[in-house]
């Protein structure tokens, strides 16, 4: 394990022994939803117990939502505490115990742009998002391109984490498209992926030796796939939307012809190969006929991708909270994408939280920076708009936001099995709660969804069996146990 | 959209004609069609907007339609000023809403803004209790300029349902097409957009528009035929290899304008490129009403001006 944070409290000591009671265990590593019990021992999961009572299955309405502690041998847990004497009980009637859920695609913006995000922020907006590990991309300041700040990244994450950190190392030097970084050093350090995200790789030659190379130490190319010539000026998506506002457009052929150029060289190099925000119905297409070809490639689509498209641009009259790269795409894309969420085509769900500076957003269009948070408002997203009108099963949406990134960037998370580090998330998928970017953990405020009320929500986090403790929010509800 | 019995206004701000019903676009024509008169006496004023602050906001630079509302805020006796981007805090770095917002504590009425970047005047009007008017604003829309036009072909056609109008040129960029698509789509015209396929942005059809891709097709029949200013330094060479290529293919000269309605007229918004997208025999002849666009520009921004600060009092 690379790293274990500092801002874990409350029960599940190390040495002690947690029952996390009553909630509805889903596993899809293996296979499991329904009324299941999850004990945790010395930071690990120890067991998974099914009750043969349905009455977590059905939940009751647990108001406070922060799960009831009840210490074991103390007067109020007497009935179970004679078993099971030094387990602390977390109630989860009422919620989904999920593996921790991982985010493989943020920007943490420290070092270089603490104004932004920091890694103290950045992983305490994860842990309110439900998440216990996030990967954070490489285009600080300076550059994550060499092992002192991959080791610098995973420092700062030791003494103010909230969440696991995963440093995602560099493709290229200064992220400038020319020389391979110094991948196996940053891959020691702890790097888990590499990826120059922010830009392309362009240069084709590149690209197919980093493929070769970063086979040595196992670790998948990430490429944030945009031709530079294509997407030009571009703001937005190029559509009938872009040609109503008289926006430059990007069009989808700037990301399908990079995806299928990679894929042409991925078909020689062998490796690993992850699209990292895919966008369009094409580039979908592409990594599915690849995958019947069973080339190693995996790709991620973000939640805002799934739920709006470019017509929010014109909606919002503006809104430099609908730009981002790649840009908010056409109905016909996002229901692909859609799609490629249900038929297994999409392996993970990853936000691309981008903080941005309220001036910095608050500029003409044209002008602003391209990104959005997405930590704190993946989940109720997905829970609102994926799995409450039937998309995907809940089942499926921890796979893409746990099983999936801890698969892609071989993680030792995203499963529930004994023996697995018990990183663990508690949701409350009826649980209805409005989005109020003012209250957000992150350091920055740059979301399209603020005001949206959403049905689902997350509850707690467990990183190594302890219990993460945020800091009070004026507009949280107070989580019991703390 | 409600029928265009009379018509009240409501609006703040005139951001574009997307928004606009046909009884408002109406409405401005015909407040045009009675300050047309003013431009005509000897002593060119009248007191309506006297008390009345107006600021040129101009962050893209502009002869035609600056000086346009320029004369059109003094014959209304509006006290107006003029900030331009070159000399102003802008060039200094502050952002766009700051500007605003400094400007907004001097207390002006109206603020009329040109400027590079699509949706500035939206930001303005978000941020800003004065009324905007948008002279322009990036590729987006120019809806002083298509109602000028909307009021050229009106006082020469009486109409504006059933008629033919084209459209040549870059309309990629063009927000002159934009604003002139929404305006005659709403009142009945039929538009034909025409240009190299380079210039010609995807999904403009969804507009409600016709495609052509040459000349001959799209002068055919047309009551009226806007050309537009070509500008090689804008759209770099990827989109035309030489002007001279252009002119070739898409430049209107006499010649070209048979299978044109016998009372064609002749529009250009200016500023024009003799022998590039028009030949001189064609904007200096018997159909051109180039110049009279200029004339009428002045009216139809007296309409919008008195409009929007009649909102303002009511309001206040």
């Amino acid at each position: 394990m690379p790293v274990t944070t500092a801002n874990a409290a409350g029960p599940g000591a190390p040495s002690g022994r947690l029952l996390i009671a009553n909630g509805r265990l889903i596993d899809p590593s293996q296979g499991i939803d329904g009324a299941h019990d999850l004990l945790i021992e010395d930071g690990l999961v120890a067991e998974v117990v099914e009750r043969t009572d349905r009455e977590g299955r059905e939940g009751r309405n647990d108001r406070d939502g922060g799960g009831r502690r009840r210490e074991g041998g103390g007067g109020r847990a007497g009935r179970e505490g004679r078993e099971r004497r030094d387990v602390t009980v977390l109630d989860a009637a009422g919620l989904v115990v999920a593996p921790g859920l991982i985010d493989m695609h943020v920007h943490l913006r420290e070092p270089g742009q603490e104004y932004k995000e920091t890694v103290a922020t950045g992983t305490m907006a994860a842990a309110a998002g439900g998440f216990t590990a996030v990967a954070c991309m490489a285009n600080t300041e300076p550059v994550n391109d060499n092992r002192s700040v991959t080791e610098h990244i995973l420092a700062e994450a030791r003494r103010h984490g909230y969440a696991r950190v995963h440093p995602i190392g560099a493709v290229s030097k200064q992220l400038a498209g020319q020389e391979l970084a110094e991948i196996g050093e940053m891959v020691r350090a702890g790097a888990v992926a590499v990826s120059d995200d922010g830009r392309p790789v362009m240069n084709a030659e590149l690209m197919r030796r980093a493929l070769l190379y970063a086979r040595h130490f196992d670790v998948p190319v990430i490429q944030h796939a945009e031709d530079l010539d294509l997407s030009g000026k571009g703001v937005m998506h190029e559509g009938e939307w872009s040609t109503r506002l008289g926006l430059a457009g990007i069009p989808g052929a700037a990301e399908d012809v990079m995806v299928a150029r990679d894929l042409l060289l991925l078909e020689d190099t062998g490796g690993r190969y992850h699209v990292a925000h895919l966008s369009t119905a094409r580039s979908l297409e592409l990594v599915r006929r690849a995958r019947r070809q069973e080339l190693p490639v995996t790709c991620e689509v973000t939640p805002h991708h799934l739920v709006l498209t470019d017509e929010e641009v014109a909606r919002t009259v503006f809104s430099t909270q609908c730009k981002m790269k790649p840009p908010l795409r056409s109905e016909r894309d996002r229901r692909a994408l859609l799609a490629g969420l249900a038929d297994g085509t999409v392996d993970a769900i990853a936000s691309d939280h981008a903080p941005h500076h309220a001036d910095e957003k608050d500029v003409e269009f044209d002008l602003a920076p391209f990104g959005i948070l997405g930590l704190e408002t993946t989940l109720g997203l997905c829970l609102d708009r994926l799995v409450r009108p039937g998309v995907i099963s809940l089942s499926r949406l921890v796979e893409l936001l746990s099983t999936g990134p801890a698969r892609v960037l071989n993680l030792p998370g995203g499963t529930l099995r004994p023996g697995s580090p018990a990183d663990v998330t508690l949701f409350d998928p009826e649980g209805e709660a409005t989005v109020k970017a003012a209250a957000f953990l992150s350091r920055s405020r740059n979301t399209p969804f603020d005001g949206w009320v959403l049905k689902g929500r997350p509850v707690a986090t467990l990183v190594g069996g302890r219990r993460i403790e945020l800091p009070r929010r004026a507009a949280a509800g107070g989580a019991a146990g703390a | 959209m409600s029928p265009a019995s009379p018509v009240r206004w409501t609006r703040e701000d005139l951001l574009g004609i997307a928004e606009l019903s046909p009884g408002e676009i109406e409405l401005i024509l015909d407040t045009a069609e009675s300050f047309r008169e003013v431009g005509e006496r000897p002593i060119k004023k009248v007191p309506t907007l006297r008390g009345k602050t107006v600021v040129n906001l101009f962050f893209e630079s502009s002869t035609r339609t600056r000086s346009s509302f320029e004369i059109a805020e003094k014959r209304l006796s509006a006290d107006n000023l003029n900030f331009s981007a070159s000399g102003s805090a802008l060039s200094k770095g502050e952002s766009l809403v700051d500007t605003a917002l400094n400007l907004q504590a001097m207390a002006p009425d109206l603020i009329v803004i040109r400027h590079a970047h699509a949706g500035a005047p939206h930001l303005l009007a978000k941020k800003l209790k004065a009324g905007v008017i948008n002279a322009g604003d990036g590729a987006h829309e120019h809806p002083t300029q298509a109602l000028l036009d909307a009021y050229t072909i009106r006082r020469h056609k009486g109409r504006l349902a059933g008629l033919k109008v084209a459209i040549v040129g870059d309309i990629e960029h063009s927000r002159v097409v934009r604003s002139n698509i929404h305006l005659l789509t709403k009142m009945g015209a039929r538009v034909t957009v025409a240009g190299p396929r380079t210039m010609m942005p995807v999904g403009i059809e969804r507009l409600g528009v016709e495609v052509a891709y040459t000349l001959a097709e799209a002068v055919r029949g047309a009551d009226v035929i806007m050309m537009l200013r070509i500008q090689l330094e804008r759209q770099g060479r990827m989109a035309i290899p030489s002007i001279k290529e252009y002119f070739e293919i898409f430049g209107l000269t006499s010649a070209r304008l048979a299978g044109a309605a016998e009372d064609v007229i002749i529009m250009h918004p200016g500023p024009m490129n003799r022998g590039v997208e028009i030949a001189s025999e064609v904007a200096d002849g018997p159909y051109s009403v180039i110049l009279e666009q200029v004339t009428h520009g002045v009216s139809v921004r007296m309409a919008v001006l008195y409009l929007l600060s009649g909102v303002h009092e009511e309001t206040a």
